[in-house]
This record gives structure tokens, C-alpha cells and sequence, in this order.
């Protein structure tokens, strides 16, 4: 019986966090200025306790499978929504839901973490499931805004489209292997064409999940039309949790199939990253901007992931930790920004620097992570990213990967250039509240500290070892 | 002393500067930082050379240290210096000082300005003394932003488009070299570690395509013809000190990293392609210095022949003698304090006549000696005449050349050394037309003469023009057994 505690701490957690949530709502007790601080501390509670007291077991007749490496990933999502919970503040303060927003997160926190637990298909799509619909929900938070409810729609056709491929491949697979349990399906799989096929969709809908090109098209719509806090939890957290389960997936399931699925992976991040970067090129609009400067960013993800070994883990696991800052950063400034005055468009960041430095230089040293530029950590999570990507790739398409960087270099560039260039431009005030000051001081020194944090990743290493 | 300190000063020194309070607090800091950071680099010369007559094994490695930051992956925190690094990092903190000095006048955010040029000043002394590939990476990698924000904020004229070529084409040249690192990681067994890559023997395939990357890569950063489009719009749009810097320092992490890297690491890639390299240098010096007969504007002209005089390094390391090749380091550290020079000068003007273009002035001789001398200094530097550096080195480098007997040598050491007179014509008729003359200036303003930080500026780097000029033989002396070393990688074959 602890064993059951202890093997489902992070999602009992998550479920006691829920609980309360309900309480404090059925109880009317869901006004900001007691919940908002009260959630902050639950949250900072939450992400400690994920921390400790970590084991490795089986439950539920094999279902659910959990190890150190899987609860510091549940751990590194935690810290997320911890931040998130610091970095929006005023806009949750305004939100007339608060409770709603955080019964949402927190549910589908909770189907992800079941998913990168889950040791069986049956399992694995129910989570899923659990982990996208609340998400739809969210993406249309501000019902009053056309853009809002647009990007709902878009979410949850779209979802439910990828879904639906999931479980058609899901299904092929049952057909050919006549298991669901991932540890039975690798032996049981024959060559067949049927096998490639249910592949082809499994890594399809991945791609989905992680706005991978061709499967990105709902990306830039939902993240503008959805308010910032909750584009950044499809950003950041969806992306990260996705991306972990993917390799693990990838590690457990398909191994005999490596050497067909490289060159897809392959494929699909050299695509990923160019497209990605071509549109981001033009995008006025911050939200359409992170929005692509993301799909870039899970490109080369899959160019570590496309590697196909298990300590692709390292890599992906540390990128996460430095995107989860740089990335939550910008679109917490982007959110200031666009609550302060409605604020999205590149001109009126300029000068920015003027006007609020805190902003400014918080926004500058994330786009200069996410650009990969020491001593920012985005230059040594990329870095591993790439090393690993190299190991498998040859040398033509690191070079083609590289030489990105520069296309990436431009639109992130623009952008900084933009918040020093020295007009009269908007004399507006622009002022983070405290706790979202704090949460950006946080993610500065994340920035700026995790590269030369060695131990982190000595620590990720030996995780990640007996997998 | 502990090689450390050369990159803990300016990162003092920028910290320092972040807690002042006023303008003047932050000029006086940066300018101590880098006197100390000065006086370092010299006893660090004195040192070098004493420690070196002790070892008396010549072409070592001295001061090293060694930390793992992440063993497992091969990053080390690894530094350490030979003969050439000590040159460079002289050149720095000379350019640095004066850069500083130069900087004086500037009002418009003065602690970012100075804390941006601290920045890229470790970024080139970081880049100097790694002994490992991913830290010499990521301090090439730390001057991007430095750059990029120095010309867009202080820049002049077409500011936001230089800032972004230079930035572009430095981060293409970042990245040929990164996937040259990581060829030579993986096939190299699994190391950084310049010390323990040079041991392992390349297949010659490999060698060819890495010495590519890699030559080109760092190539960008150093001019290489036809990269070389970044440097003339860099230049120009940059502040003083930025251009100071950019021409002075930056272009020369390419040229430490095309000789000590490239060169060294792949001797078989670098005996493959040294005709092309020499073809493609002395196109670069050619055209340099014709482009420059056609400038209007003082720092495009600066600009231009920084093309050609860098070309030269390139060529002596092309050529593959002993003698080649030590001029090519010579040239280095030669034109990055005469172009350093001459940037600080042309600024002293600009700040004075509010004008760069060559027809707008006359007869400065008169209306600021002091400045007018300098500028006849540093042209009579560029142009080659004994006595001050340019002449030693680019002499050394051809000299080195013609030792390569063959027509096709010959023939490309002849058209070389025909530059020099190209050189000579828009150098003389630049200062004539400036210097001489009745004095006549755009506006009424009456002007002064520089002051005394101005003064200090000149003639530190004055100093070292002459210094190197009139008595070459420590540089050589210097540098030999690096070159050697290198030489002998090259001749083993």
C-alpha cells in the first residue's frame, strides 16, 4: 500500500491540488487575492515534493510504470506551471476564473503525467486525452474575443483529428502484435506493411502534439487567439511533456524499426526547423512569433530525438529545463505586455528599453537563449541538442541544421534591436506586478546560471543511465 | 600568476561598472579595469618568456589549467598559453586600453556602451587562451550580441544593417565552425581537447572537409575573400571603439583560429587547400586595395584596407613556409594596433568636423596637429614604410613567399607585393588632401586639438607600432617555436 503512495505521489499531488480547487469553489472562496498567493505556494509545495521521495515500480497490472528519470521529468513540469503560476499573474488576477483556469491546467498536468507514465496503449491514449481536451477548454478562456473562441475550435477539431490517427494506428497495432503493453509489442511486431503504416501514424500524431511541419498548421492560430499563459502551457509544458514521452515511446516501442524511422525523423526536422524559421521571419505579432520561434525549437528537439538512442534523454530533458525558462520569459513579457494595453505587435515594443529595463533585459536575455547565444543557457542546451542530432546524422545535415542557426539569429536579433531602438514610441507605463517580477528574476537567473550548472546535467546523465 | 586572471579582470571590471552610479564612475572603472588588465598582459609577457628560457622545451604550453565543468561530454575549462596566444592577448588589452581611452566622449548610455566593450573584449582574451574547442566556441559565440548591439545603438549611418550583416555572416562562419567541431569530436574520440585532437591522425578525407569548415568558418570572421562583404559596412557603422575593436581584435579570433585550429589540428587540409587559400588572399589584397583608391569616406577607406592588409596573414599562412607564416602572425598583431590607430584617429576627426567624407576637410595639420600627426602616423604605418610595423611584417610575410620557388608562387608574391604601391597612392593622397591646405572645416565651429585621454589613446598604440617597428626580433622571437611546431606538423607529412 505505500508502494501504491509512493509509485503515484506526483498524481496523487496533482489530485490533491484538484481537490482543493473544487472545495475552494463549490465554498465560494475562489476570489484572487486569496486563491492566486494560496495556488503560488501549493504550486512551489507541489514542485518540491515532486522532487523527493522518488522509486521505480509497476502498477496497475503493468499500466502504469513509473521511474526516477520519469518523476524528475514530472518534477521539470511542476517547476513549469510553478513559474506560470508566478509569470501571469495580473492576467490570472483579472481572469473572473481563476479557479476554472487552474481546475484545467492541473487536469491536464495530470493526463500528462499519466502519459509518461503509461506502460500500455490503452493507457497511453486515455491520458492523452485527458492531457489535450482540458487544453481546448483553456485556449478558449476569454469567450467574449472572436479570436479566442477561433482558436478553441481550431484546437479541439484539430486534437480531435490527431487523435483520431493515434487510434487508428493504435488499433493496427493491436491487429499486428495482439498486445497493448509497450514491454510485449517490439517482440510481437512482424515485418508488414500494416507495421510501417501504424508507425507512420503513431509518429504522426506526435508530430501533432509537437507542432512539427507538415502538422503545425493550428500552432500559430491557437497560440495568437488563446491568451499568453495558456499558449505558453501548450509551448512550453504540452511541448516538454510530449517530447519526453515521444523518446521513451520511440525507445520502447519501435526499436526494431530504427532504422526505417530515422530517416523520417530526419526528414521532418530539416523541414521543421526551415519552415519554422521562414515564417518566423515575418511575424509581427509576438504570440505568431513564439509561435514559430517554437515549432524551430522542436525541430531541433527531433534532431536530437531523430539520434534514436536512449541517451537522446539527456539532451532533450536538459533543453527543456532552459527552453521552460527562456521560453516561459518571453511570453510572460509578451503577456505584460499585451495586458498592460493590448500590446502584441513589434512596433510597439520599441523601445522598450526605456521605458520598463526589467522588461526589457528579461526579454532580451530569452530571446538570446532561445537564439542560442552564450552565455545564455539556450547556447549549451542546444549545443547537446545538436552533438546528440550529429551522432547519428551525417555531416551534410548538421551543417544544413547550423547553418540555421543563422536564419533563427535574424528574427530573434530583430526583435532585441527592436527594444533598444530609441523612439518616442508609446510613453505608456508598463508595470509587472511583484510575484510576476519575482518569477522573471527566477527565469533571468535560470538563464544566465543553468550553462555552468554541470551538476545538473552530470545529474540527468546518471538518470537517465539505466533506462 | 594564474592565467585565470586575464578573463576575472574584465569580468570584475564589468560587474564594477554594472554598481557605479554616474557616467564618470563607469569611464574611470572600465579604464582601470583595463589598465590592470594591461599591466597583466605584460607581466604575463615577462613571465612567459622567463618560464619559457626555464622549461627550455620551446613550443609548450605554458600556464595551464585545467577544471572539468562537464567531464562526461568533454568540456574542460582548460586555458593556457604559448608564444602566439601571448601576442594576441597583448594586441587586446592595447586595443582594449585605447579603446577605452577613445571612448571618452561618449554621453548616450554610457554604462551599457562600456559594458557591452568589456564583453567583447573576454569574449576575444577567452577565445585566445582555450585550450578546448567548446570553450573556444563559446567565447567566439559571446561577442555576437556585444557586436550587434554596439553598432545598432551607437552606430552611424546604415547602422541596423551593418549590424545585422556583421551579425549574420559571423554567425554563418559560427556555424561552418561548429559542425567542424563536432567532426572532429566525433571522429577524433570523443574529445575537445585541442591538445589531445592534435594527436590523432585524421584520415585525409576528413581532414580535407573539416579544414574546409573550418578555415572557412573562421575565414568570415577574418576577412577571407569573398566573406569579406561584413567588414566594410561593420566598420563604418560602428562607433569608435567598436571599429577599434571589430578591426583591431575580431577579425583576428579568425586569423588565430585559421592558423592555432585549422592549420594546426589538419595539416593535411591545410597542404590540400593552400593554393586556393593563396589565390583567394591575394584576390583579397588585391581588391582591397583597389577598392580602397575608389572610397570617399575616411572609414570605409580604413575598412577597405583592412581587407587587403588582413589578406596578407592569410597569405603567409597559405604559403606554408617558416617565414610565411610568422609574418602572418606579425601582420596579425601588426595591423590590429595600426587599424585600432587609425579608427581612434578617424573618430577623433569625425568628432571634430562631423565629417568622414575626404573633400569636406583640408589643412587639419594646422587646426589640430596633434590629431593630424597620428593620422600621417598611421597612414605612413599602413603604406609600409620602415620603422613602424606594417613594413616588418608584410616584408617577413613576402619574403616568406618568395621562398616558394615555383611560377605559380612567384606570380602571386609579385601581385602581392604590387599592392603596397596601390596602398601607397590612396594613403598619400587621402593625408595630403586632408592634412594639407588651407584649413577648411564644414561649419564655423572653431576646433581644438585632442585632449589628454585622446592623447594617452594615440599614443599607447602609437608606442606599439613603433615598438614592433623598430625592434621586431622579441615578436619573432616570440612566436618562432609556435610556428615551428606548426611547421613541423605540416613538413611530417
Amino acid at each position: 500500500m505505500t508502494d501504491f503512495f509512493l509509485l503515484l505521489k506526483n498524481e496523487l499531488g496533482l489530485c490533491v491540488l484538484l481537490l482543493f480547487l473544487l472545495v475552494m469553489k463549490i465554498s465560494g472562496r475562489d476570489n484572487a487575492s486569496f486563491l492566486l498567493p494560496a495556488m503560488q505556494w501549493l504550486l512551489l509545495f507541489n514542485f518540491v515534493f515532486s522532487l523527493l521521495f522518488n522509486s521505480g515500480g509497476r502498477l496497475f497490472g503493468g499500466m502504469f510504470d513509473t521511474s526516477p528519470l520519469l518523476a524528475f521529468q514530472k518534477a521539470i513540469l511542476n517547476l513549469a506551471l510553478y513559474l506560470s503560476s508566478l509569470l501571469f499573474e495580473s492576467w490570472l488576477r483579472k481572469s473572473a476564473h481563476l479557479a476554472e483556469f487552474f481546475l484545467l491546467t492541473l487536469s491536464s498536468l495530470l493526463g500528462f503525467f499519466l502519459l509518461i507514465s503509461s506502460a500500455h496503449f490503452l493507457m497511453f491514449y486515455l491520458s492523452l486525452e485527458l492531457a489535450t481536451l482540458p487544453v481546448a477548454a483553456l485556449a478558449g478562456f476569454a469567450p467574449m474575443e472572436k479570436r479566442s473562441s477561433e482558436a478553441a475550435m481550431k484546437m479541439i477539431l484539430s486534437a480531435a483529428f490527431s487523435s483520431a490517427v493515434l487510434l487508428f494506428g493504435i488499433s493496427l497495432i493491436y491487429g499486428l502484435a495482439g498486445t497493448l503493453y509497450f514491454k510485449e509489442v517490439p517482440a510481437a511486431l512482424k515485418e508488414h506493411p500494416l507495421t510501417w503504416l501504424a508507425v507512420l501514424f503513431l509518429i504522426a500524431a506526435f508530430a501533432f502534439k509537437l507542432s512539427v511541419v507538415p502538422f503545425h498548421l493550428w500552432t500559430a492560430d491557437v497560440y495568437e487567439g488563446a491568451p499568453a499563459s495558456v499558449s505558453s502551457y501548450l509551448s512550453v509544458i504540452s511541448k516538454g511533456a510530449v517530447a519526453f514521452v515521444f523518446v521513451s515511446a520511440l525507445h520502447k516501442i519501435f526499436v526494431p524499426l530504427k532504422g526505417q524511422i530515422q530517416p523520417v525523423l530526419l526528414g521532418l526536422t530539416l523541414i521543421t526547423i526551415l519552415i519554422g524559421n521562414l515564417f518566423a521571419l515575418r511575424q509581427q505579432n509576438i504570440k505568431r512569433f513564439l509561435a514559430f520561434s517554437s515549432i524551430t525549437q522542436a525541430g531541433y528537439i527531433l534532431f536530437a530525438i531523430s539520434s534514436l538512442k536512449a541517451e537522446s534523454f539527456t539532451p532533450v530533458i536538459y533543453f527543456i529545463i532552459i527552453y521552460i525558462f527562456s521560453n516561459l520569459a518571453a511570453w510572460s513579457v509578451a503577456s505584460v505586455m499585451s495586458s498592460s494595453a493590448g500590446k502584441e505587435n513589434q512596433h510597439d515594443y520599441a523601445g522598450l528599453y526605456y521605458r520598463n529595463r526589467f522588461l526589457a533585459v528579461a526579454l532580451v536575455l530569452s530571446l538570446v537563449s532561445l537564439a542560442g547565444i552564450p552565455p545564455a543557457a539556450g547556447f549549451f542546451g542546444k549545443w547537446f541538442l545538436i552533438l546528440q542530432g550529429a551522432s547519428a546524422a551525417k555531416g551534410i545535415i548538421t551543417v544544413f541544421v547550423a547553418l540555421n542557426l543563422i536564419l533563427s539569429l535574424y528574427y530573434y536579433l530583430k526583435w532585441i534591436w527592436v527594444v533598444f531602438q530609441n523612439t518616442n514610441a508609446g510613453s505608456d507605463t508598463i508595470t509587472p506586478t511583484r510575484m510576476e517580477k519575482t518569477g522573471l528574476i527566477l527565469c533571468v537567473a535560470g538563464i544566465l546560471l543553468i550553462g555552468f550548472w554541470g551538476d545538473l546535467y552530470r545529474y540527468i546523465v546518471e538518470l537517465v543511465k539505466p533506462f | 600568476m594564474s592565467l585565470l586572471l586575464i578573463l576575472i579582470i574584465p569580468i570584475l571590471t564589468a560587474g564594477a561598472v554594472l554598481l557605479c552610479k554616474t557616467d564618470e564612475q563607469v569611464k574611470w572603472t572600465a579604464l582601470a579595469g583595463s589598465l590592470a588588465q594591461l599591466g597583466v598582459s605584460v607581466a604575463l609577457y615577462f613571465l612567459f618568456v622567463r618560464e619559457r628560457a626555464i622549461t627550455g622545451q620551446e613550443s609548450l604550453i605554458l600556464f595551464e589549467e585545467r577544471y572539468p565543468l562537464l567531464s562526461d561530454a568533454g568540456i574542460f575549462l582548460h586555458v593556457g598559453a604559448d608564444g602566439i596566444t601571448v601576442g594576441m592577448i597583448l594586441l587586446t588589452s592595447f586595443v582594449l586600453a585605447a579603446g577605452v581611452l577613445a571612448s571618452w566622449n561618449i554621453v548616450y548610455r554610457v554604462k551599457e556602451f562600456f559594458l557591452l566593450l568589456l564583453l567583447l573584449a573576454l569574449g576575444a582574451f577567452g577565445f585566445f587562451i582555450s585550450q578546448n574547442l567548446f570553450l573556444l566556441f563559446f567565447f567566439l559565440e559571446l561577442s555576437v550580441i556585444p557586436k550587434f548591439l554596439l553598432i545598432s545603438i551607437w552606430g552611424s549611418g546604415k547602422k541596423e544593417y551593418s549590424a545585422n550583416k556583421l551579425a549574420l555572416m559571423l554567425m554563418g562562419g559560427s556555424a561552418l565552425i561548429l559542425t567542424g567541431i563536432l567532426l572532429l569530436y566525433f571522429n577524433g574520440g570523443r574529445t575537445f581537447e585541442i591538445h589531445s585532437l592534435s594527436r590523432v591522425v585524421f584520415s585525409d578525407r576528413l581532414q580535407q572537409v573539416v579544414f574546409a569548415l573550418l578555415f572557412v568558418g573562421f575565414g568570415v570572421f577574418t576577412a577571407l575573400f569573398p566573406f569579406h562583404t561584413w567588414v566594410p559596412d561593420g566598420h563604418s557603422s560602428a562607433p569608435t571603439a567598436g571599429s577599434m575593436f571589430l578591426a583591431g581584435i575580431s577579425m583576428k579570433l579568425g586569423g588565430f583560429g585559421c592558423l592555432k585550429i585549422a592549420m594546426y589540428l589538419l595539416p593535411e587540409g591545410a597542404l590540400y587547400f593552400s593554393h586556393i587559400i593563396i589565390v583567394l588572399s591575394v584576390i583579397g589584397i588585391l581588391y582591397g586595395a583597389l577598392a580602397t583608391m575608389m572610397q570617399k569616406d575616411l572609414k570605409y577607406i580604413n575598412a577597405y584596407s583592412s581587407v587587403s592588409h588582413v589578406a596578407f596573414s592569410l597569405l603567409g599562412m597559405g604559403m606554408l613556409t617558416q617565414t610565411a607564416i610568422t609574418g602572418a602572425v606579425m601582420q596579425m598583431i601588426s595591423h590590429g594596433v595600426m587599424t585600432a590607430l587609425f579608427f581612434a584617429v578617424i573618430g577623433m576627426v569625425y568628432e571634430r568636423t562631423h565629417t568622414r567624407m575626404i573633400q569636406e576637410m583640408s589643412g587639419l595639420m594646422k587646426t589640430m596637429p596633434f590629431i593630424a600627426t597620428v593620422f600621417f602616423i598611421s597612414g605612413l604605418c599602413s603604406l609600409g614604410l620602415p620603422g613602424f610595423s606594417g613594413f616588418v611584417s608584410e616584408m617577413t610575410v613576402l619574403t616568406g613567399s618568395w621562398e616558394k620557388d615555383s611560377v605559380f608562387h612567384r606570380t602571386v608574391t609579385i601581385a602581392a607585393a604590387a599592392s603596397l604601391v596601390v596602398t601607397a597612392v590612396y594613403i598619400l593622397r587621402a593625408t595630403t588632401k586632408i592634412m594639407m591646405g588651407p584649413p577648411q572645416l564644414p561649419g564655423e565651429n572653431a576646433v581644438t586639438d585632442a585632449n589628454t585621454k585622446e592623447r594617452s589613446a594615440a599614443i599607447l598604440l602609437t608606442a606599439g607600432i613603433v615598438w614592433i617597428g623598430l625592434f621586431p626580433a622579441w615578436l619573432t622571437a616570440l612566436i618562432k617555436p609556435d610556428v615551428q611546431q606548426i611547421m613541423k606538423r605540416i613538413a611530417g607529412l
